[in-house]
């Protein structure tokens, strides 16, 4: 009730209302223009599903959103783990490896029978002692960021062909399978069921803790701060060589993360597993707001920047017309107008 | 190695200084260890037949063509403070430009069509690297991120230029220029030199060399300086693509077979560790095309000792990580510290000889 009588209130706290959406834009640009990208990452995803549902129909329903998380469950936890990293100015080449490595020594060790529940302990421990090495390797020998963890991804690629160059699969009755199965939540009419899988739930809290770490913890705020401005940031007397260290080792224990529940999705491991899909999570991470200099970005944003790719190859699937071959040149593609896009902004906050 | 120490001093310590030195002396250590598995690994005899060199060193130096190649254009680019993660892809692309033509060419087998595969191949690359150029010079991007999107379209690009096939093609004159051998040598390998020898005097008798050092020790400096960054970026990385297209066009010609998947696959590791142990500083700056032509026959030595000892050819980019991860340490500040500290009490100028694990053995001679 009063809250109509007060005009200047509404602007302030209720931006959806009577100045409306052009009003609450110009603002928030005005106010923050790194907003832009993952502003236009929403608008681009809206405009997917509205495109996807016109042109081939059945996009808007429960079947194919379960679909679209469930597929890329993995791929979210990686875009969160990757925006730690970029939040601080680094960048980590080792993800795709690191699943590779994690997943094809996590599925032998339980077909040896090991503990499934401590395999995926390890699974997750592996990717963890990677981010270490990586981590440490920049912070304390001050090796560049993208060299670091490029001879992480060699490393890990190679070690995952040592141990195997052929499929291992996951034995039926592994519990470790538990983690992919799909569970009903709403049983709708058809096969529109709303449909989640414990890895869904897994990359759900990650995506939480990962928001509250980021946005409500000195931590966080260290990670951003680091991205800022390194060297201001050390003379605030903040943590900055335990931080740097650390977002390295988010990133390398997300990556384990995401290797198991790739793995209990699909049951098979190999060496070739993950190949390019640190480009995805840089593209859903850029997609989503975060700028590659480091400093700006929201974890929720990469959310939908991992959303913006799965559906896009749920688009380029469902078109039939486009070859499977050009998807990574179109990733690629929207990565670089979304880095150009960057650069404008960036251009004009200087 | 022991033989140096009757050359004088400063003779050796001149040597021991190079950055390539400990590239040499790990090549003798990796050939050391294959003469131990098999006493007759260094033996090169004449084939009668043909008037070929044959033996494991032949196949050594003719591996290192395409690595020299890509070699060469990264040693410019991080020259300038960059680095080219697309050097790869960029080789399978020209490998399935210029096997699809050949397949699709009328009279397959003669020159003509080779050296049109050749040139159109060479075209395409060094629009490729021009695209990073820009992307680097003038739009102002970070150069990893332009070129890790070139890694990656770029083996897209190969894979719809194919339409994700294998393409294999017969053309004599265009697998000669990978498989032939002139006065005994492979070409390959002649023609890699070759074309270092051309780069190597294009950027050391003019001044170019020293304004790509100047561009990446200090951009803004050079600029003021006169040196036009910008042009000089955007060359540098046409030149790396171009050479990363020489290298795409030597491996294809072996097998005659564009494996779009394969080819040049994980090669930018290659490029970058053959840089760094040519004392190439990643921080960029300097650039010793020599050293990089030794890190070229390092891998290649490692590449083949690898498979000799029997370990998959798979797994070697663990070994070179490891190599690239201990050649970093070795140029980080901190563990130089560590050296120095030990070692003032007994030599007073160690910093340089102290740049490899292996100086505590070689010192003793010296």
């Amino acid at each position: 009730m009063t809250d109509v009588k007060t005009p200047e209130s509404q602007t302030l706290d209720s931006p959806t209302a009577a100045t409306g959406f052009a009003g609450w834009f110009r603002r928030i640009l005005s106010t923050n223009p790194s907003a832009l990208p993952t502003i236009a990452a929403v608008l681009i995803f809206v405009a997917m599903v509205i495109y996807g549902e016109v042109t081939y129909g059945r996009i808007l329903q429960f079947n194919t959103m379960s679909n679209l998380l469930i597929n890329n469950a993995h791929l979210i936890v990686l875009a969160v783990a990757m925006t730690f990293v970029i939040l601080t100015g680094g960048i980590d080449l080792s993800v795709g490896a690191i699943i590779a490595f994690s997943s094809v020594a996590g599925v032998m060790l339980s077909s040896a029978g090991w503990n499934p529940y401590l395999v995926i302990v390890l699974m997750v421990a592996f990717g963890a002692v990677f981010g270490l090495i990586s981590g440490i390797l920049i912070q304390y020998f001050n090796v560049q960021p993208f060299i670091a963890t490029l001879a992480m991804m060699f490393l890990a690629r190679g070690l995952a062909s040592l141990l195997s160059t052929v499929p291992e699969r996951l034995s039926d009755e592994s519990p470790i399978r538990w983690l992919g199965t799909q569970l009903k939540v709403i049983d709708g009419e058809k096969v529109n069921d709303l449909v989640v899988t414990p890895g869904v739930v897994i990359a759900a809290i990650v995506v939480i803790v990962a928001f509250v770490v980021l946005h409500r913890t000195r931590t966080g705020r260290t990670v951003y701060a680091i991205g800022g401005s390194e060297s201001s940031t050390q003379l605030m007397g903040l943590p900055v060589p335990r931080t740097k260290v650390l977002v390295y080792v988010i990133s390398g224990t997300l990556s384990g993360v995401a290797a198991v529940i790739y793995t209990s999705r699909l049951g098979i491991a190999q060496n070739i597993t993950g190949i390019g899909w640190e480009l995805d999570a840089i593209a859903a991470t850029v997609i989503g707001g975060t700028l590659l200099t480091g400093g700006y970005g929201y974890v929720l944003g990469s959310v939908i920047g991992a959303l913006v790719l799965g559906l896009m190859n749920v688009l380029i699937t469902r078109d039939g017309g486009i070859r499977p071959e050009m998807t990574t040149i179109i990733t690629g593609g929207i990565l670089l107008v979304f880095v150009l896009l960057q650069r404008v902004v960036s251009r004009k906050r200087e | 190695m022991n033989t140096q120490t009757t050359g004088g001093m400063t003779w050796l310590t001149d040597l021991v200084r190079r950055p390539f030195f400990w590239g040499i002396v790990a090549i003798f250590a990796l050939l050391a260890l294959n003469v131990v598995k098999d006493p007759s690994y260094l033996a090169v005899s004449l084939n009668p037949a043909n008037g070929h060199l044959v033996g494991n060193m032949v196949d050594i130096i003719r591996a290192s063509a395409p690595i020299i190649m890509i070699a060469i254009g990264m040693a410019l680019v991080i020259a300038t403070g960059g680095i080219d993660l697309s050097v790869g892809s960029i080789m399978a692309v020209s490998g399935a430009v210029s096997m699809e033509f050949l397949k699709s060419a009328s009279d397959t087998g003669s020159g003509g069509a080779m050296l049109a595969a050749v040139g159109l191949a060479l075209i395409v690359s060094a629009v490729l690297g021009a695209v990073n150029g820009v992307l680097v010079a003038y739009v102002g991007l970070q150069p990893f991120i332009s070129t890790l999107v070139m890694m990656l379209a770029g083996r897209g690009l190969a894979k719809v230029i194919t339409g994700g096939q294998n393409t294999a093609a017969s053309n004599d004159p265009f697998e000669w220029i990978a498989n032939g051998f002139l006065i005994g040598l492979p070409v390959v390998f002649l023609l890699a030199i070759l074309i270092v020898v051309i780069v190597g005097l294009v950027v050391r008798r003019s001044a170019l060399g020293l304004m790509i050092e100047a561009t990446g020790i200090n951009p803004k400096a050079s600029r003021m300086a006169g040196i036009k960054p910008k042009g000089l970026l955007l060359t540098v990385y046409i030149v790396s693509g171009l050479l990363a297209g020489v290298a795409g066009i030597m491996s294809v010609g072996t097998v005659m077979t564009v494996d779009v998947s394969r080819t040049g696959y994980q090669m930018e590791l290659d490029a970058i560790l053959a840089v760094v142990i040519g004392g190439t500083s990643l921080a960029g700056g300097k650039f010793s095309l020599g050293g990089a032509v030794v890190g070229a026959l390092l891998i290649a030595t490692l590449d083949k000792t690898i498979l000799f000892l029997g370990i998959s050819s798979s797994a070697t980019p663990a070994f070179k990580a490891i190599v690239i991860v201990v050649l970093c340490l070795l140029q980080s500040e901190r563990v130089r510290s560590w050296f120095v500290r030990r070692r003032r009490p007994r030599t007073p100028e160690p910093i340089q000889s102290s740049s490899s694990t292996e100086s505590t053995k070689q010192e003793v001679p010296a």
